[in-house]
Protein backbone atom coordinates (compact mmCIF):
# COMPACT_ATOMS: atom_id res chain seq x y z
CA UNK A 1 0.00 0.00 0.00
CA UNK A 2 2.59 2.38 0.80
CA UNK A 3 4.76 1.35 -1.79
CA UNK A 4 2.15 1.66 -4.48
CA UNK A 5 1.89 5.66 -2.77
CA UNK A 6 5.42 6.34 -3.05
CA UNK A 7 5.30 4.87 -6.61
CA UNK A 8 2.54 6.51 -7.31
CA UNK A 9 4.02 10.01 -6.24
CA UNK A 10 7.76 9.21 -7.51
CA UNK A 11 5.88 9.26 -10.78
CA UNK A 12 4.62 12.50 -10.39
CA UNK A 13 7.08 13.76 -9.31
CA UNK A 14 9.45 12.44 -11.71
CA UNK A 15 9.43 15.57 -14.04
CA UNK A 16 11.45 17.04 -11.36
CA UNK A 17 14.81 15.10 -12.09
CA UNK A 18 14.88 17.52 -14.37
CA UNK A 19 15.59 20.44 -12.65
CA UNK A 20 18.39 19.12 -10.72
CA UNK A 21 20.68 19.95 -13.25
CA UNK A 22 20.40 23.75 -14.16
CA UNK A 23 19.82 24.07 -10.40
CA UNK A 24 23.06 22.38 -9.73
CA UNK A 25 24.96 24.83 -12.58
CA UNK A 26 22.91 27.89 -11.01
CA UNK A 27 24.42 27.48 -7.58
CA UNK A 28 27.38 26.07 -8.57
CA UNK A 29 28.31 29.40 -10.60
CA UNK A 30 26.53 31.32 -8.03
CA UNK A 31 28.95 30.09 -5.36
CA UNK A 32 32.44 29.86 -7.66
CA UNK A 33 31.34 33.92 -7.64
CA UNK A 34 30.85 34.58 -4.34
CA UNK A 35 34.29 32.65 -3.23
CA UNK A 36 36.20 34.52 -6.01
CA UNK A 37 37.23 31.59 -7.86
CA UNK A 38 35.33 33.43 -11.15
CA UNK A 39 35.15 36.74 -12.18
CA UNK A 40 31.12 37.42 -12.74
CA UNK A 41 31.79 40.37 -15.18
CA UNK A 42 31.19 38.97 -18.11
CA UNK A 43 29.02 35.76 -16.99
CA UNK A 44 26.65 37.30 -14.41
CA UNK A 45 25.68 35.35 -11.50
CA UNK A 46 22.16 33.69 -11.70
CA UNK A 47 20.94 35.80 -8.73
CA UNK A 48 21.84 38.53 -10.93
CA UNK A 49 20.33 37.42 -14.12
CA UNK A 50 16.95 36.88 -11.45
CA UNK A 51 17.58 40.60 -10.69
CA UNK A 52 17.62 41.52 -14.15
CA UNK A 53 14.37 39.44 -15.14
CA UNK A 54 12.71 40.90 -12.20
CA UNK A 55 13.17 44.21 -12.89
CA UNK A 56 12.23 43.76 -16.91
CA UNK A 57 9.00 42.08 -15.42
CA UNK A 58 8.33 44.57 -13.15
CA UNK A 59 8.73 47.42 -15.49
CA UNK A 60 6.14 45.55 -17.82
CA UNK A 61 9.03 45.48 -20.19
CA UNK A 62 9.28 41.80 -20.23
CA UNK A 63 5.84 40.87 -21.17
CA UNK A 64 5.39 43.24 -24.56
CA UNK A 65 8.99 41.75 -25.40
CA UNK A 66 7.48 37.91 -24.88
CA UNK A 67 4.24 38.28 -26.07
CA UNK A 68 6.03 39.94 -29.37
CA UNK A 69 8.24 37.13 -30.36
CA UNK A 70 5.74 34.53 -28.87
CA UNK A 71 3.22 36.33 -31.74
CA UNK A 72 5.83 36.57 -33.90
CA UNK A 73 6.68 32.37 -33.42
CA UNK A 74 2.99 31.53 -33.20
CA UNK A 75 2.00 32.99 -36.35
CA UNK A 76 5.19 31.74 -38.13
CA UNK A 77 4.54 28.33 -37.36
CA UNK A 78 1.32 28.65 -37.81
CA UNK A 79 1.45 29.03 -41.58
CA UNK A 80 4.92 26.74 -41.96
CA UNK A 81 2.59 23.98 -40.52
CA UNK A 82 0.30 24.86 -42.82
CA UNK A 83 2.41 24.71 -45.99
CA UNK A 84 4.34 22.02 -44.67
CA UNK A 85 1.30 19.98 -43.99
CA UNK A 86 -0.28 20.37 -47.24
CA UNK A 87 2.81 19.90 -49.12
CA UNK A 88 4.05 17.34 -47.61
CA UNK A 89 0.89 15.44 -48.18
CA UNK A 90 0.93 16.05 -51.68
CA UNK A 91 4.36 14.89 -52.41
CA UNK A 92 3.97 11.80 -50.44
CA UNK A 93 1.02 10.62 -51.72
CA UNK A 94 1.27 11.67 -55.49
CA UNK A 95 4.69 10.21 -57.30
CA UNK A 96 4.11 13.00 -60.00
CA UNK A 97 3.61 16.19 -57.39
CA UNK A 98 7.09 14.70 -55.77
CA UNK A 99 9.23 14.67 -58.73
CA UNK A 100 8.10 18.06 -59.60
CA UNK A 101 8.81 19.75 -56.40
CA UNK A 102 10.92 17.65 -53.97
CA UNK A 103 13.83 18.35 -55.81
CA UNK A 104 13.54 22.54 -55.83
CA UNK A 105 12.59 21.79 -52.03
CA UNK A 106 15.53 19.95 -51.36
CA UNK A 107 17.90 22.96 -52.84
CA UNK A 108 16.01 25.32 -51.27
CA UNK A 109 16.68 23.92 -47.76
CA UNK A 110 19.84 23.74 -47.34
CA UNK A 111 20.17 28.08 -47.70
CA UNK A 112 20.99 29.11 -44.38
CA UNK A 113 18.28 31.32 -42.52
CA UNK A 114 20.31 33.88 -42.45
CA UNK A 115 20.90 33.81 -45.88
CA UNK A 116 17.12 34.99 -46.67
CA UNK A 117 17.19 37.82 -44.38
CA UNK A 118 18.28 40.43 -47.16
CA UNK A 119 15.86 39.15 -49.64
CA UNK A 120 12.75 39.24 -47.36
CA UNK A 121 14.18 42.37 -46.22
CA UNK A 122 13.56 43.90 -49.34
CA UNK A 123 10.38 41.87 -50.61
CA UNK A 124 8.15 42.38 -47.61
CA UNK A 125 9.84 45.42 -45.88
CA UNK A 126 11.55 45.35 -42.25
CA UNK A 127 8.08 45.13 -40.42
CA UNK A 128 6.19 42.25 -39.43
CA UNK A 129 5.57 40.60 -42.48
CA UNK A 130 9.41 39.79 -43.39
CA UNK A 131 10.15 38.17 -39.90
CA UNK A 132 6.72 35.89 -39.77
CA UNK A 133 7.59 34.64 -43.38
CA UNK A 134 11.26 33.62 -42.21
CA UNK A 135 10.28 31.88 -39.56
CA UNK A 136 7.68 30.02 -41.35
CA UNK A 137 10.34 28.97 -43.91
CA UNK A 138 12.53 27.38 -40.60
CA UNK A 139 9.15 25.60 -39.44
CA UNK A 140 8.15 24.83 -43.19
CA UNK A 141 10.80 22.20 -44.26
CA UNK A 142 10.68 19.35 -41.32
CA UNK A 143 7.35 19.17 -41.46
CA UNK A 144 7.15 18.68 -45.22
CA UNK A 145 10.48 16.52 -44.98
CA UNK A 146 9.22 14.09 -42.53
CA UNK A 147 5.52 14.15 -43.87
CA UNK A 148 6.33 13.30 -47.46
CA UNK A 149 9.05 10.59 -46.03
CA UNK A 150 6.72 9.08 -43.24
CA UNK A 151 3.64 8.87 -46.03
CA UNK A 152 6.25 6.89 -48.24
CA UNK A 153 6.61 4.55 -45.35
CA UNK A 154 3.04 3.82 -44.17
CA UNK A 155 2.62 0.12 -44.43
CA UNK A 156 0.92 -1.32 -47.78
CA UNK A 157 -1.34 -3.56 -46.17
CA UNK A 158 -3.16 -0.74 -44.30
CA UNK A 159 -3.30 1.48 -47.67
CA UNK A 160 -4.92 -1.95 -49.52
CA UNK A 161 -7.87 -1.70 -46.59
CA UNK A 162 -8.78 1.89 -47.47
CA UNK A 163 -8.90 0.59 -51.37
CA UNK A 164 -10.90 -1.97 -51.03
CA UNK A 165 -13.94 -0.03 -49.00
CA UNK A 166 -13.03 2.22 -52.02
CA UNK A 167 -11.64 5.36 -50.41
CA UNK A 168 -11.13 8.31 -52.78
CA UNK A 169 -7.61 10.30 -52.51
CA UNK A 170 -8.86 12.75 -50.35
CA UNK A 171 -9.86 9.69 -47.49
CA UNK A 172 -7.14 8.06 -48.15
CA UNK A 173 -4.95 10.73 -47.31
CA UNK A 174 -7.02 12.37 -44.12
CA UNK A 175 -8.21 8.48 -42.64
CA UNK A 176 -5.42 6.84 -43.38
CA UNK A 177 -2.12 8.51 -44.47
CA UNK A 178 -2.22 11.34 -42.26
CA UNK A 179 -3.38 9.34 -38.95
CA UNK A 180 -0.44 6.28 -39.55
CA UNK A 181 1.93 9.09 -39.51
CA UNK A 182 1.06 11.30 -36.79
CA UNK A 183 4.30 9.80 -34.58
CA UNK A 184 6.04 11.25 -36.85
CA UNK A 185 4.32 14.41 -37.67
CA UNK A 186 4.49 14.79 -33.78
CA UNK A 187 7.68 14.57 -33.78
CA UNK A 188 8.29 17.17 -37.19
CA UNK A 189 5.98 19.96 -35.28
CA UNK A 190 8.10 19.66 -32.21
CA UNK A 191 11.52 20.07 -34.41
CA UNK A 192 9.70 22.76 -36.58
CA UNK A 193 9.12 24.50 -33.09
CA UNK A 194 12.34 24.25 -32.27
CA UNK A 195 13.45 26.11 -35.54
CA UNK A 196 10.87 28.67 -34.93
CA UNK A 197 12.72 29.73 -31.91
CA UNK A 198 15.68 29.55 -33.71
CA UNK A 199 14.04 31.79 -36.78
CA UNK A 200 12.84 34.44 -34.70
CA UNK A 201 16.10 35.14 -32.93
CA UNK A 202 17.45 36.16 -36.67
CA UNK A 203 14.10 37.81 -37.51
CA UNK A 204 14.56 39.92 -34.58
CA UNK A 205 18.29 41.10 -35.41
CA UNK A 206 17.03 42.41 -38.25
CA UNK A 207 15.36 45.96 -36.89
CA UNK A 208 12.93 44.66 -34.26
CA UNK A 209 12.05 47.26 -31.52
CA UNK A 210 10.26 44.86 -29.54
CA UNK A 211 11.02 40.93 -28.80
CA UNK A 212 13.42 38.89 -26.83
CA UNK A 213 15.74 38.97 -30.05
CA UNK A 214 15.90 42.61 -29.40
CA UNK A 215 16.36 42.57 -25.67
CA UNK A 216 19.47 40.10 -26.71
CA UNK A 217 21.08 43.14 -29.43
CA UNK A 218 20.07 45.94 -26.73
CA UNK A 219 21.72 43.97 -24.32
CA UNK A 220 25.04 43.60 -26.29
CA UNK A 221 24.99 47.30 -28.04
CA UNK A 222 25.05 48.93 -23.95
CA UNK A 223 27.10 46.29 -23.08
CA UNK A 224 24.84 44.57 -20.23
CA UNK A 225 25.66 40.87 -20.20
CA UNK A 226 22.94 40.61 -17.40
CA UNK A 227 20.45 41.78 -20.05
CA UNK A 228 21.40 39.11 -22.79
CA UNK A 229 21.29 36.39 -21.00
CA UNK A 230 18.37 37.31 -19.53
CA UNK A 231 16.54 36.80 -22.56
CA UNK A 232 18.30 33.92 -23.51
CA UNK A 233 16.95 32.69 -20.47
CA UNK A 234 13.85 33.52 -21.61
CA UNK A 235 14.13 32.04 -24.57
CA UNK A 236 15.08 28.72 -23.00
CA UNK A 237 12.13 28.41 -20.61
CA UNK A 238 9.75 29.47 -23.48
CA UNK A 239 10.75 26.84 -25.30
CA UNK A 240 10.72 24.39 -23.19
CA UNK A 241 7.06 25.54 -22.15
CA UNK A 242 6.07 25.55 -25.81
CA UNK A 243 7.29 21.79 -27.00
CA UNK A 244 6.02 20.66 -23.57
CA UNK A 245 2.44 22.09 -24.32
CA UNK A 246 2.89 20.40 -27.92
CA UNK A 247 3.78 17.34 -26.31
CA UNK A 248 1.33 17.51 -24.11
CA UNK A 249 -1.66 18.04 -26.50
CA UNK A 250 -0.20 15.16 -28.88
CA UNK A 251 -0.10 12.67 -25.88
CA UNK A 252 -3.89 12.60 -26.33
CA UNK A 253 -3.67 11.77 -29.93
CA UNK A 254 -1.26 8.90 -29.75
CA UNK A 255 -2.39 6.57 -27.15
CA UNK A 256 -3.30 3.88 -29.76
CA UNK A 257 0.93 3.72 -29.76
CA UNK A 258 2.06 -0.02 -29.05
CA UNK A 259 5.39 1.23 -28.62
CA UNK A 260 8.29 0.89 -25.80
CA UNK A 261 7.71 1.98 -22.36
CA UNK A 262 10.86 2.89 -20.86
CA UNK A 263 11.86 1.01 -17.67
CA UNK A 264 10.83 3.56 -14.74
CA UNK B 1 -23.10 -15.12 -59.71
CA UNK B 2 -19.16 -14.80 -59.98
CA UNK B 3 -17.58 -15.60 -63.44
CA UNK B 4 -13.77 -15.50 -63.84
CA UNK B 5 -13.16 -16.15 -67.79
CA UNK B 6 -9.87 -17.65 -69.12
CA UNK B 7 -8.05 -14.67 -66.87
CA UNK B 8 -4.47 -14.82 -67.29
CA UNK B 9 -1.81 -12.77 -64.98
CA UNK B 10 1.69 -11.90 -65.41
CA UNK B 11 3.76 -9.64 -63.54
CA UNK B 12 5.85 -7.04 -64.54
CA UNK B 13 8.68 -9.11 -63.44
CA UNK B 14 7.70 -11.61 -65.89
CA UNK B 15 6.26 -14.43 -63.69
CA UNK B 16 2.78 -15.94 -64.73
CA UNK B 17 0.98 -15.83 -61.98
CA UNK B 18 -2.25 -17.84 -63.87
CA UNK B 19 -2.52 -19.06 -67.12
CA UNK B 20 -6.25 -18.83 -68.48
CA UNK B 21 -8.70 -19.85 -65.78
CA UNK B 22 -12.07 -20.06 -65.75
CA UNK B 23 -14.50 -20.40 -62.57
CA UNK B 24 -17.80 -19.75 -61.96
CA UNK B 25 -19.12 -19.17 -58.56
CA UNK B 26 -22.89 -19.32 -57.45
CA UNK B 27 -24.89 -17.00 -55.49
CA UNK B 28 -24.25 -18.41 -51.33
CA UNK B 29 -21.57 -20.55 -52.63
CA UNK B 30 -18.30 -21.33 -50.20
CA UNK B 31 -15.51 -22.03 -52.96
CA UNK B 32 -11.94 -22.99 -51.19
CA UNK B 33 -9.39 -22.38 -53.10
CA UNK B 34 -5.83 -24.58 -51.94
CA UNK B 35 -2.49 -24.90 -53.48
CA UNK B 36 0.48 -24.87 -51.92
CA UNK B 37 2.61 -21.11 -52.69
CA UNK B 38 2.92 -20.07 -55.40
CA UNK B 39 -0.27 -21.28 -57.17
CA UNK B 40 -1.51 -18.38 -57.76
CA UNK B 41 -4.73 -18.40 -55.27
CA UNK B 42 -4.12 -15.76 -53.48
CA UNK B 43 -3.36 -13.76 -57.07
CA UNK B 44 -6.62 -14.63 -57.82
CA UNK B 45 -8.43 -13.28 -55.02
CA UNK B 46 -6.71 -10.20 -55.74
CA UNK B 47 -7.79 -9.69 -58.99
CA UNK B 48 -11.58 -10.80 -57.99
CA UNK B 49 -11.41 -8.42 -55.24
CA UNK B 50 -10.28 -5.60 -57.92
CA UNK B 51 -7.23 -4.78 -56.02
CA UNK B 52 -5.28 -5.59 -59.23
CA UNK B 53 -5.91 -6.36 -62.80
CA UNK B 54 -5.35 -9.18 -64.92
CA UNK B 55 -3.38 -9.38 -67.87
CA UNK B 56 -6.35 -10.76 -70.02
CA UNK B 57 -9.39 -12.40 -69.43
CA UNK B 58 -12.62 -10.95 -67.51
CA UNK B 59 -13.96 -11.13 -63.78
CA UNK B 60 -17.51 -9.88 -63.65
CA UNK B 61 -20.11 -10.01 -60.72
CA UNK B 62 -23.48 -10.32 -62.15
CA UNK B 63 -22.37 -9.59 -65.62
CA UNK B 64 -20.27 -6.14 -64.41
CA UNK B 65 -17.04 -6.40 -65.60
CA UNK B 66 -14.88 -6.31 -61.95
CA UNK B 67 -12.53 -3.27 -62.61
CA UNK B 68 -11.42 -2.00 -59.27
CA UNK B 69 -12.59 -2.57 -55.46
CA UNK B 70 -16.36 -2.51 -54.89
CA UNK B 71 -19.19 -2.25 -52.30
CA UNK B 72 -20.31 -5.67 -52.51
CA UNK B 73 -17.10 -7.71 -52.36
CA UNK B 74 -15.99 -7.65 -48.92
CA UNK B 75 -12.38 -9.32 -47.93
CA UNK B 76 -10.34 -10.56 -45.05
CA UNK B 77 -6.70 -10.48 -45.08
CA UNK B 78 -4.63 -13.08 -43.67
CA UNK B 79 -3.09 -10.32 -41.29
CA UNK B 80 -6.39 -8.82 -39.74
CA UNK B 81 -4.76 -4.77 -40.89
CA UNK B 82 -7.16 -3.13 -38.22
CA UNK B 83 -5.99 1.04 -37.83
CA UNK B 84 -4.13 1.34 -34.83
CA UNK B 85 -5.09 4.55 -33.97
CA UNK B 86 -9.14 3.40 -34.35
CA UNK B 87 -10.55 1.62 -31.33
CA UNK B 88 -12.38 -1.50 -32.58
CA UNK B 89 -15.99 0.13 -33.14
CA UNK B 90 -14.33 2.85 -35.17
CA UNK B 91 -12.46 -0.30 -37.12
CA UNK B 92 -15.59 -2.15 -37.68
CA UNK B 93 -17.12 1.16 -38.69
CA UNK B 94 -14.52 1.72 -41.44
CA UNK B 95 -16.74 -0.54 -44.02
CA UNK B 96 -19.60 1.39 -43.77
CA UNK B 97 -19.00 5.58 -43.48
CA UNK B 98 -21.03 6.44 -45.87
CA UNK B 99 -24.56 5.28 -43.73
CA UNK B 100 -26.34 7.91 -40.95
CA UNK B 101 -24.03 8.02 -37.86
CA UNK B 102 -27.08 6.57 -35.98
CA UNK B 103 -27.60 3.42 -38.43
CA UNK B 104 -23.65 3.11 -38.18
CA UNK B 105 -23.64 3.06 -34.78
CA UNK B 106 -26.74 0.10 -34.78
CA UNK B 107 -24.61 -1.97 -37.58
CA UNK B 108 -21.69 -1.78 -36.24
CA UNK B 109 -22.63 -3.38 -32.67
CA UNK B 110 -24.82 -5.41 -34.09
CA UNK B 111 -21.75 -6.81 -35.99
CA UNK B 112 -19.63 -6.44 -32.81
CA UNK B 113 -22.02 -9.00 -31.10
CA UNK B 114 -22.16 -11.71 -33.79
CA UNK B 115 -18.47 -12.20 -33.64
CA UNK B 116 -18.37 -12.08 -29.53
CA UNK B 117 -16.76 -8.76 -29.25
CA UNK B 118 -19.40 -6.17 -28.14
CA UNK B 119 -17.40 -5.82 -24.82
CA UNK B 120 -14.10 -5.03 -26.86
CA UNK B 121 -16.08 -2.09 -28.63
CA UNK B 122 -13.85 0.54 -27.27
CA UNK B 123 -10.74 -1.08 -26.89
CA UNK B 124 -7.55 -0.45 -28.87
CA UNK B 125 -6.12 -3.21 -31.80
CA UNK B 126 -3.22 -3.45 -29.70
CA UNK B 127 -5.19 -4.89 -26.75
CA UNK B 128 -6.72 -7.43 -28.72
CA UNK B 129 -5.47 -11.26 -28.82
CA UNK B 130 -4.67 -12.10 -32.25
CA UNK B 131 -8.06 -14.51 -32.75
CA UNK B 132 -10.02 -11.54 -31.62
CA UNK B 133 -8.53 -8.91 -34.12
CA UNK B 134 -9.37 -11.32 -36.63
CA UNK B 135 -13.05 -11.31 -35.40
CA UNK B 136 -13.22 -7.64 -35.73
CA UNK B 137 -11.77 -8.09 -39.54
CA UNK B 138 -14.69 -10.35 -40.24
CA UNK B 139 -17.06 -8.01 -38.36
CA UNK B 140 -15.73 -5.02 -40.55
CA UNK B 141 -15.81 -6.89 -43.66
CA UNK B 142 -19.69 -8.20 -42.98
CA UNK B 143 -20.39 -5.23 -41.51
CA UNK B 144 -21.51 -4.05 -45.14
CA UNK B 145 -23.36 -6.97 -45.94
CA UNK B 146 -21.04 -7.84 -49.01
CA UNK B 147 -22.48 -9.71 -51.70
CA UNK B 148 -18.88 -11.71 -51.81
CA UNK B 149 -16.68 -12.46 -49.50
CA UNK B 150 -13.21 -12.61 -50.01
CA UNK B 151 -10.93 -14.29 -47.46
CA UNK B 152 -6.87 -15.03 -48.00
CA UNK B 153 -5.86 -17.46 -45.60
CA UNK B 154 -7.65 -15.54 -43.01
CA UNK B 155 -7.48 -17.99 -39.90
CA UNK B 156 -3.56 -19.36 -41.30
CA UNK B 157 -1.44 -16.86 -38.31
CA UNK B 158 -3.45 -18.43 -35.45
CA UNK B 159 -3.18 -21.04 -33.10
CA UNK B 160 -5.01 -24.52 -33.59
CA UNK B 161 -7.72 -24.29 -31.44
CA UNK B 162 -8.13 -20.54 -32.35
CA UNK B 163 -8.06 -21.68 -35.84
CA UNK B 164 -11.16 -24.55 -35.62
CA UNK B 165 -13.38 -22.31 -33.43
CA UNK B 166 -13.13 -19.23 -36.16
CA UNK B 167 -13.87 -21.91 -38.97
CA UNK B 168 -16.90 -22.80 -36.82
CA UNK B 169 -17.89 -19.49 -36.38
CA UNK B 170 -17.60 -18.15 -39.88
CA UNK B 171 -20.01 -20.58 -41.23
CA UNK B 172 -22.47 -19.11 -38.64
CA UNK B 173 -21.81 -15.60 -39.80
CA UNK B 174 -21.95 -16.67 -43.33
CA UNK B 175 -25.13 -17.85 -42.18
CA UNK B 176 -27.21 -14.58 -41.13
CA UNK B 177 -26.93 -13.44 -45.18
CA UNK B 178 -25.53 -16.00 -47.02
CA UNK B 179 -22.94 -14.29 -49.23
CA UNK B 180 -20.51 -16.26 -51.83
CA UNK B 181 -17.59 -16.82 -50.14
CA UNK B 182 -14.33 -17.38 -52.05
CA UNK B 183 -11.65 -18.83 -49.14
CA UNK B 184 -8.29 -19.16 -50.62
CA UNK B 185 -6.02 -21.25 -48.19
CA UNK B 186 -3.54 -23.85 -47.73
CA UNK B 187 -4.99 -26.12 -44.97
CA UNK B 188 -6.99 -29.17 -46.55
CA UNK B 189 -9.29 -29.44 -43.54
CA UNK B 190 -10.08 -26.13 -43.29
CA UNK B 191 -11.21 -26.42 -46.56
CA UNK B 192 -13.26 -29.40 -46.10
CA UNK B 193 -14.90 -28.17 -42.86
CA UNK B 194 -15.89 -24.69 -44.77
CA UNK B 195 -16.17 -25.31 -48.42
CA UNK B 196 -19.18 -26.45 -50.72
CA UNK B 197 -16.94 -26.98 -53.58
CA UNK B 198 -12.96 -27.10 -52.96
CA UNK B 199 -9.71 -26.11 -56.15
CA UNK B 200 -6.75 -27.78 -56.02
CA UNK B 201 -4.61 -25.25 -58.03
CA UNK B 202 -1.18 -26.14 -59.15
CA UNK B 203 1.75 -23.76 -59.88
CA UNK B 204 4.46 -23.07 -62.53
CA UNK B 205 2.34 -21.55 -64.44
CA UNK B 206 -1.00 -21.00 -61.93
CA UNK B 207 -3.97 -23.48 -62.88
CA UNK B 208 -6.66 -25.22 -61.82
CA UNK B 209 -5.44 -29.22 -61.33
CA UNK B 210 -9.32 -30.22 -60.20
CA UNK B 211 -12.08 -29.23 -58.82
CA UNK B 212 -14.28 -31.45 -56.13
CA UNK B 213 -17.66 -30.89 -54.17
CA UNK B 214 -17.41 -33.64 -51.22
CA UNK B 215 -20.57 -34.67 -50.39
CA UNK B 216 -20.07 -34.39 -47.05
CA UNK B 217 -23.00 -33.39 -44.23
CA UNK B 218 -22.76 -29.90 -42.31
CA UNK B 219 -21.94 -29.73 -39.72
CA UNK B 220 -18.73 -31.60 -41.15
CA UNK B 221 -16.89 -33.68 -38.29
CA UNK B 222 -13.32 -33.29 -38.65
CA UNK B 223 -13.04 -37.17 -36.91
CA UNK B 224 -15.61 -38.70 -39.11
CA UNK B 225 -14.06 -41.43 -41.49
CA UNK B 226 -15.44 -39.72 -44.57
CA UNK B 227 -14.34 -36.82 -43.58
CA UNK B 228 -10.97 -37.90 -43.34
CA UNK B 229 -10.79 -40.37 -46.29
CA UNK B 230 -11.69 -36.64 -48.41
CA UNK B 231 -8.66 -35.25 -46.08
CA UNK B 232 -6.08 -37.73 -47.18
CA UNK B 233 -7.16 -37.99 -51.06
CA UNK B 234 -7.05 -34.04 -51.39
CA UNK B 235 -3.62 -34.21 -49.71
CA UNK B 236 -2.18 -36.73 -52.10
CA UNK B 237 -3.99 -34.10 -54.93
CA UNK B 238 -2.46 -31.31 -53.42
CA UNK B 239 1.01 -33.18 -53.05
CA UNK B 240 1.05 -34.39 -57.02
CA UNK B 241 -0.01 -30.81 -57.66
CA UNK B 242 3.11 -28.88 -55.94
CA UNK B 243 5.31 -31.85 -57.07
CA UNK B 244 7.64 -30.35 -60.38
CA UNK B 245 6.47 -32.09 -63.74
CA UNK B 246 9.25 -34.67 -64.19
CA UNK B 247 8.39 -35.11 -67.86
CA UNK B 248 5.58 -38.08 -67.67
CA UNK B 249 2.56 -37.43 -65.72
CA UNK B 250 2.40 -40.55 -63.31
CA UNK B 251 -0.19 -38.22 -61.08
CA UNK B 252 -2.88 -37.99 -63.78
CA UNK B 253 -5.51 -35.43 -62.23
CA UNK B 254 -8.28 -38.22 -62.73
CA UNK B 255 -7.15 -39.64 -59.49
CA UNK B 256 -10.37 -38.36 -57.91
Amino acid sequence: MAAGRLQGSARRLGWLAGLILPLALALGWEMAVALKWADGRLLPTPSRIYATLAGLAASGELLDHVLATLQRVGLGFVFGVAAGTVLGAVSGYWTAVRRLIDPTLQALRNIPSIAWVPMFILWFGIFETSKIILIAVGVFFPIYLALSGAILGVDRKLVEVGRIFGFSHREMITRILLPATLPAYVIALRSGLGLGWMFVVAAEFMGAEQGLGFLLVDGQQTGRPAVILASIVSFACLGKLTDWLLAAVSVRFLRWQDSFKPAE
Amino acid sequence: MLRIANVRKRYPNGLLALAGLDLTVAPGEILAIVGGSGCGKSTLLRLVSGLDRPTAGSVDLDGTPIVGPRAEIGMVFQEPRLMPWLTIDDNVAFGIRHLPAGERRQRVAEALSRVGLASHAGHWPRELSGGQAQRAALARALVGRPQVLLLDEPFSALDALTRQDLQDHLLDLWAYDRPTMILVTHDIEEALVLADRIVVMQPDPGRIRVSVSPPLARPRDRLDPEFLDWKYKLLAELDHASRKPTGDETFPAAAI
